[in-house]
Order: structure tokens, then C-alpha cells, then sequence
């Protein structure tokens, strides 16, 4: 038998999850629904800020999300007091969401029917960032008491996300949260993202980032620029 | 620790690949992004775990490591980054976020013995040969 030899054949190896989240996102854009994901640490909030963003949302616009848990339907249960439809991905021992579970817990669900759908990952600053889930905007969120270094320490996916969210900074003081600290962090690792400083529990901050999602949806839904 | 669902994605994807050509594989060659999100450690571990009782075992995966590459508009430059915790131009530090290369999580190529592949495969596919990849011993 001969040497082995090499043969290029150049497989990119999440293309199956490219593939769906592609397809999910051009159903999303001609539904007409902005999709919105949200990945942080375990504990930063994440739950309680998109309670808060359904409830103050649903009296203007068609609300649903879904969230993505490893074993509990905890989460989909606290979201379920701000009415909007919500369905829990339970992941089992998987650390993250992927593009097809996305698209089994969809499949019943009209999209035409909504305005805005989150998405909420499962609780890890690693895993989520390699999976394109066809969303429209990636949310990152930190909490004032995770600190102000977080985005260097996770820098991957923090470049993958769209804009930031620093959460319970109700908290800000008793923690001494550096927030020019914070923010070179983020600027550094992501260049020019846009930042939303705010209080799930108190509401403070909340108005800027609703605004801030009612004109991307206004925005997706303008015709194309010829 | 996703690393394993992404091995049994490499094993998948190389066996597709082996099986097209009826040939057996003796290493997988991986390009890896450093914003990949794929840690390669995990990565290796994950992968002998994966190839068990499929027919690669006892493979090899041998990793490229991709760095971060991104576009400077001032510079009119590719430069690679010196970390992922400062996206700017390693010359003129410009912050950019023009990426070029460094998502890679790619199954580049593949060692296969010649003697285990069938000759109505080849010409089959139109594959091209890696002449200046050197094959590792």
C-alpha cells in the first residue's frame, strides 16, 4: 500500500445548523417578526429582563418568546405572568440552543402573527456563540455584579453579539461597578456596540432599549432601498 | 463543553467524505478559528470519543489554528490580531470590526490511503489534490 495522500474537501462542519438558521431567518423576514437572542452567564438576569421586556412590550405589539433550559421549565413558567406566549426548548444535557430546535419549537407557531420573538439561550458565555440561530439581533447581557472585565474574559462572544446589556445596576453602587471600566471592556473586544445600561427590577433604562427595538423592527419592516 | 457535538459533526462530515470515495481515512485536517468558539483541548478529547466504533478510529485530527485576521481601513491591511481582547489594528490601533478570517471551524482535508480507494471514484469527483500540504509521519 501506498503513502497516504491528502485530498482537500473543504466541509465546513456546522453548515446542517447555517443551512436552517439561514432558511429561519428568511421565514422571520417574510413574517414580517423581528427575532431578537439573548445570551449571558447563568444568573445575570437574563429571565427577569425579558419578563420585563414582554410585559411593557405587549400592550403595543404581538409578543412570544422561547428559552432554552437543561432541565427545568422554570424559566417558561415565570415568563408565562407577562401573558405572551412562551415556550420552553429544554436541552437536556446540551449546553446551548441550536438553529433546529429553534425550528421544531416553531413549527406550530403563525409568525405572521408577531411583532417580536426572543429567543433566550441557555445560561453559558461559551457554547451559544458558535450557533447561528437565524435571529435578527444578538442581545448580550452582563450584570454589574459579574464585573467589569467579563466581555475580555469572554471575548468570543461578545464579538458575535450585536449590542450589550448591563443589567441590575440597581446594584451599581453597593457593588462599586466601574462603568467607563465597563465599557472599554466592551468597546475593546467589540468595536462600536452599542451599549444599554439598565434595571429589570426598578424599569430604569428599560424605555431607551424598547425604543431602541421598536425602530429596528420599523427599520426591517421599511421596503428595500433600491 | 460543546466540542463534543461538534467532533461527531467532524466524524460525520469526514465519513461522508471517505464514503464518496471509498477510501479510509487516517487523519482529518481541521482549520480552527480563534473565534470559532471551540476550545482545542476539549476539541481532541472529543474527537477520539466520537470516532469510537465508527470505521475512524484510530484517526488523527490535526488542527490548523486560524488567527484572527481583520481588515484595516487606514492601514489598506489585513493584520492578524495580537488578542482577542483588543479588536484593533496590531499597527495603527484603529478599532475594526472588519473580520476576515478566524470563524473557520472547517474539515479542510482529508489523508486517505490510496491503496483503499477504488479507481472508478477518482476522476468521479473533481477533487483537487493539497500537493503543498506536507503529509505529517
Amino acid at each position: 500500500m501506498s503513502e497516504p495522500r491528502l485530498v482537500e474537501v473543504r466541509r465546513n462542519v456546522l453548515k446542517q445548523n447555517d443551512v436552517i438558521a439561514r432558511s429561519l431567518r428568511e421565514q422571520f423576514r417574510a413574517a414580517g417578526v423581528f427575532v431578537v437572542s439573548l445570551v449571558s452567564s447563568p444568573g445575570s438576569g437574563k429571565t427577569m429582563f425579558l419578563e420585563r421586556t414582554l410585559t411593557q412590550l405587549q400592550p403595543h405589539y404581538r409578543v412570544a418568546a422561547l428559552v432554552g433550559d437543561l432541565a427545568t421549565e422554570n424559566d417558561a413558567i415565570r415568563l408565562a405572568r407577562s401573558r405572551a406566549p412562551v415556550k420552553q426548548i429544554t436541552t437536556g444535557t446540551l449546553c446551548h440552543l441550536e438553529a433546529a430546535m429553534v425550528q421544531n419549537a416553531l413549527a406550530d407557531w403563525n409568525l405572521h402573527e408577531l411583532d417580536f420573538l426572543f429567543i433566550e439561550n441557555v445560561g453559558n458565555l461559551v457554547c451559544p456563540s458558535s450557533y447561528d440561530l437565524g435571529e435578527n439581533m444578538r442581545l448580550v447581557l452582563m450584570s454589574v455584579t459579574e464585573g467589569e472585565d467579563k466581555p475580555l474574559k469572554y471575548p468570543t462572544i461578545f464579538n458575535s453579539a450585536d449590542v450589550a446589556i448591563v443589567t441590575k445596576n440597581e446594584l451599581s453602587a453597593a457593588v462599586e461597578f466601574d462603568w467607563d471600566a465597563a465599557r472599554a471592556s466592551i468597546q475593546s473586544v467589540r468595536p462600536g456596540m452599542q451599549i444599554f445600561r439598565l434595571s429589570a427590577k426598578t424599569g430604569e433604562g428599560m424605555e431607551e432599549y424598547l425604543s431602541f427595538l421598536a425602530r429596528q423592527l420599523t427599520e426591517q419592516r421599511a421596503p428595500a432601498h433600491s | 463543553m460543546h466540542e463534543l457535538s461538534i467532533a461527531m459533526g467532524i466524524v460525520d462530515a469526514a465519513l461522508e467524505e471517505a464514503g464518496r470515495r471509498r477510501a479510509r481515512v487516517s487523519a482529518v485536517h481541521l482549520r480552527l478559528g480563534a473565534l470559532s468558539g471551540v476550545v482545542k483541548d476539549a476539541l481532541l478529547f472529543s474527537y477520539e470519543v466520537a470516532c469510537q466504533d465508527t470505521p475512524l478510529e484510530g484517526s488523527r485530527l490535526i488542527v490548523e489554528d486560524i488567527p484572527v485576521v481583520v481588515y484595516c481601513l487606514p492601514c489598506c491591511q489585513e493584520r492578524a490580531l495580537k488578542s482577542l481582547q483588543s479588536f484593533r489594528c496590531p499597527e495603527c490601533g484603529t478599532p475594526t470590526m472588519d473580520v476576515r478570517r478566524g470563524k473557520e471551524l472547517e474539515v479542510f482535508a482529508l489523508e486517505i490511503e490510496d491503496g483503499a480507494e477504488m479507481n472508478e471514484a477518482r476522476g468521479a469527483e473533481q477533487e483537487s489534490e493539497v500537493q503543498k500540504l506536507e503529509v505529517p509521519k
